[in-house]
């Protein structure tokens, strides 16, 4: 391996990369594992496609909370939002005083609301993030159960309309016994989540903002140093995970159809999980964005897996919540294990030191 | 011709919740110069440049830059107005690329261009010889890299005045020599430089003027050819010369026949120092001696049970007892003074008091609190007896220099009136007063009847302050030392030689 690389300068992998690689292997591991288990159904394009068909809000959490952590930071409100924005947009189509714009309008409002409430209180006054949007979660749940408590069916005919929509890829799809060419469907949840997911991924690598906030999450002192608007930085990132958390409940609406006190329950636990799966590191700073939705694939292919091979459902919490155990703890062995080695190897031969 | 002033700083206040960190400090800095800034830890050098750089704001005083007067809001505020700064913390996020390290927060576009960022990056690391490629991951550069990437970045910032915080404090020698020639080479084009050390050496290498601060004020400003070494020296301590040789070898009372305070037989631990044998006399100052990484550490660790013990006796006034664990040790009247201040020492975000009283209640147990007015009182004493500067009891301990954190620890452990008390390193990181100080303290307490280990980095300290030297290397006692054979030439000898005949 040395002889190979000697002379030419030697790039390693950085961190985020590394991490995010694994990422993949390990979902497609998983995936490949599912497939040989129940090749019935994971041999079918539709059940990948259903992955996102069912849970494109829970993807969409997982990337805003994916901006969040890479700043170093966290939001466990996002969960209680998305909940909060189903059952306001299904409340305002229900009455009749909006129109889908509406409610879309207003998903967008009450996330910005929180995201800019969060990142205020939490870039300008200092306070702990974890704190911080604890209390907004409890704000959020108790706004939900205080605006309604049945479930809500939304039956605005444009609302339905769009939540049927399904779009069909002709050449993707099985033959069914009768013999019959079913083509593989997708939701509109779906587009807006690949949206969201280039476009975040844009803004992480591309943008100065996205720059400046992996510099804030890898060490928030030498960023502002560098002369970095940490506070400013910080604040967006919230107001980011926020917006995209209103997001998330317009599309969990579209997704369910009805406002539902139980909406949105334990996102912010399942968006934690989806990201540490996907080789975003808590400790901020590392981490490629495209691991959120890796992540959450994992973790939906895990909980799937689990479910397939009719395991109690308490048992698939206890197994989810010991994978992820296992997943941090990997992280931690890889990234000591590497400091170690790059410790010895990474030396220039003019910095190493003198033996007499 | 008198060259043109770039900068210039007047009457520069600043206080800390009640400390006093400057006082009506003047600076002024010329084009093309290299201006050394003296002082001793403490003496606010840290802070002028933080203010100058828009990480502090100032009190009082006015800052003119080219003869307007300027006031930086922040880090980014000084940048633009072309102050470059290295830190001797490096001020860079591991995380992000060299390229990127050298160029963020810098232009104001919504964008990166990832293409152009990393040519630039990759000419510049060129031209100054940086051995780092620009799509690397910082972390993957040592430290020195790192250090001269940092520098390459306040250079390419087209910087006016450029601040070099020790910038050689972890540089070798060829580097430390690269480092002095890019610092000619920007002298010559016009930049001021204002450089901090410890190393007095360098400072008559390379600048051409000396300010030298203690204690928050203004001592003066000189060129240095003028100023002779010896006088730089005494107007950073404030103290005439002669003191610091006045420092008289203290001759233990002959203990042979007596029993040990501390006698230690076959004594391992988890760090893997092999199994030694050791006593300390009652009044008796010795000191482990060897390069780093010999286990000298390692040794007194063991004897604290720092860390884990894994076999031998230990005896205490002949008896034989047990030692686990620190509490253990603390019981039996041992004291110990990590090597490491920041991480095992001090307790940043509690006040000195309670970093004072922090071991004594320990050993009293938590159920049995020290009342205020005692704690108050038992502060107060090792305050003046150390003379610990610290604007109030209550003043969070980490507000303190380096010096004065590392007497409010040795406070803490003389408080529980230990018969024998370990230091570790006490004098690392801090001023030559203080450590004078330490120095002194150390022989009068072994005077007073104390037992003591020594351990430090610079041997003619130990050969100062010890009436005997155990001599280490590769994790082994090699050796022994006292009276007439302690000296620097046996020492070294032995470390070299491994005690072999």
């Amino acid at each position: 391996m040395r002889l190979l690389n000697r002379g030419k300068p030697r790039t390693r992998l950085s961190n985020s990369t590394l991490l995010f690689i694994i990422a993949g292997i390990i979902f497609l591991l998983m995936y490949g594992i599912a497939i040989v288990s129940f090749p019935v159904s994971f041999r079918q394009f539709q059940t990948f496609f259903d992955f996102f068909n069912l849970n494109a809000a829970l993807f969409i959490t997982t990337l805003g909370m994916c901006i969040v952590i890479i700043g170093g930071g966290i939001d466990i409100s996002v969960g209680a939002v998305c909940g909060l924005v189903t059952m306001a947009c299904a409340l305002l189509l229900q009455s009749g005083a909006g129109n889908v714009w509406g409610a879309l309008f207003l998903a967008l409002g009450i996330g910005l609301a929180f995201g800019l409430m969060h990142g205020f209180l939490i870039a300008y006054l200092e306070i702990q993030p974890f704190i911080i949007t604890l209390a907004g979660m409890f704000l959020a749940q108790g706004l939900l159960t205080t605006l309604h408590k049945e479930p809500l069916n939304v039956t605005n005919p444009d609302f339905v309309a769009l939540r049927r929509f399904t779009i069909e890829i002709p050449w993707l799809g099985t033959v069914n016994r009768l013999g019959v060419f079913i083509p593989c469907e997708i939701k509109p949840g779906v587009i807006v989540v690949v949206a969201l997911v280039v476009l975040y991924a844009v803004l992480m690598k591309w943008s100065s903002f996205g720059r400046n906030l992996y510099a804030v999450g890898g060490n928030r002192h030498s960023a502002r140093m560098l002369g970095i608007n940490v506070k400013k930085t910080i604040f967006l990132s919230y107001v980011l995970c926020g917006l995209t958390a209103g997001i998330s409940g317009f599309v969990f609406l579209m997704t369910t159809g009805a406002g539902n006190i139980g909406n949105g329950a334990l996102y912010e636990i399942k968006a934690i999980a989806a990201n540490v799966m996907g080789g975003i590191m808590l400790s901020g700073g590392v981490g490629n964005l495209l691991g959120a939705p890796i992540g959450t694939l994992t973790l939906l292919t895990i909980n799937e897996l689990i479910r397939a091979a009719g395991v109690q459902s308490n048992l698939q919490a206890i197994v989810a919540g010991l994978l992820l155990y296992l997943f941090i703890v990997l992280q931690s062995i890889i990234m000591a294990l590497r400091d170690r080695r790059e410790f010895r190897l990474a030396l220039p031969p003019w910095l190493k030191p003198h033996r007499s | 011709m008198q060259p043109e002033i770039i900068l210039k700083m007047e009457g520069i206040c600043k206080s800390f919740p009640g400390v006093k960190a400057l006082h009506n400090v003047d600076f002024v800095l010329r084009r093309g110069e290299i201006h050394a800034l003296m002082g001793e830890n403490g003496a606010g050098k840290s802070t002028l440049i933080k203010i100058l750089t828009g990480v502090y704001q100032k009190d009082a005083g006015q800052v003119y830059l080219e003869g307007r007067l300027v006031h930086f809001k922040s880090p980014q505020d000084a940048q633009n107005m072309g102050i470059g700064t290295v830190f001797q913390e490096i001020a860079l996020c591991p995380n992000l690329t060299v390229a990127e390290n050298m160029f963020i927060g810098r232009s104001r576009g919504a964008f990166v261009n990832w293409k152009q960022m990393n040519e630039s990056a990759a000419k510049m690391l060129n031209s100054l010889g940086i051995p780092a490629s620009p799509t690397q991951e910082l972390a993957s550069c040592s430290i020195a890299v790192q250090q001269m990437i940092a520098i390459a970045r306040a250079v390419d910032m087209d910087c006016k005045i450029l601040i070099l915080d020790e910038p050689t404090s972890s540089l070798d020698e060829d580097e430390t020599k690269k480092l002095f020639a890019l610092m000619h080479e920007l002298k010559a084009r016009g930049v001021g430089i204002i450089f901090i050390t410890h190393f007095i050496d360098q400072v008559y290498e390379i600048s051409d003027r000396i300010t030298v601060l203690r204690n928050g004020e203004l001592i003066g400003e000189y060129l240095t050819a003028e100023l002779p070494q010896i006088e730089l020296v005494s107007k950073m301590m404030g103290k005439a010369l002669s003191d610091v040789s006045a420092i008289k070898k203290h001759e233990p009372p002959k203990s042979d026949d007596s029993v040990p305070v501390f006698e230690a037989r076959g004594l391992s631990s988890a760090t893997g120092v092999r199994p030694f044998d050791f006593s300390v006399h009652k009044g008796e100052v010795n000191g482990f001696a060897g390069l780093l990484g010999s286990g000298r550490s390692e040794s007194v660790r063991a004897i604290f049970a720092a860390d884990k013990v894994t076999g031998g006796e230990v005896k205490i006034n002949g008896k034989v007892v047990k030692i686990r664990t620190p509490l253990d040790a603390m019981k039996q009247g041992i004291g110990y003074l990590p090597e490491d201040r920041k991480s095992d020492g001090i307790i940043d975000e509690l006040s000195v008091r309670d970093n004072i009283i922090l071991a004594l209640q320990v050993m009293k147990g938590f159920f049995r609190p020290l009342s205020r007015k005692q704690a108050e009182e038992f502060a107060n004493q090792y305050i003046q007896l150390l003379e610990i500067k610290t604007p109030s009891l209550d003043t969070s301990v980490k507000s303190l220099s380096g010096g004065n954190q590392q007497k409010a620890i040795l406070a803490r452990w003389l408080l529980t009136h230990p018969m024998y008390l370990i230091l570790d390193e006490p004098t690392r990181g801090i001023d030559v007063g203080t450590k004078v100080e330490i120095q002194k303290l150390v022989l009068k307490l072994a005077a007073e009847g104390m037992s003591l280990t020594f351990i430090s980095s610079e041997i003619d300290e130990m050969l100062r302050v010890c009436s005997r030297l155990i001599v280490m290397r590769d994790r082994e006692i090699v050796g022994e030392l006292s009276g007439v054979d302690l000296t620097e030439q046996n020492v070294m000898q032995m470390i070299a030689q491994g005690g072999g005949e």
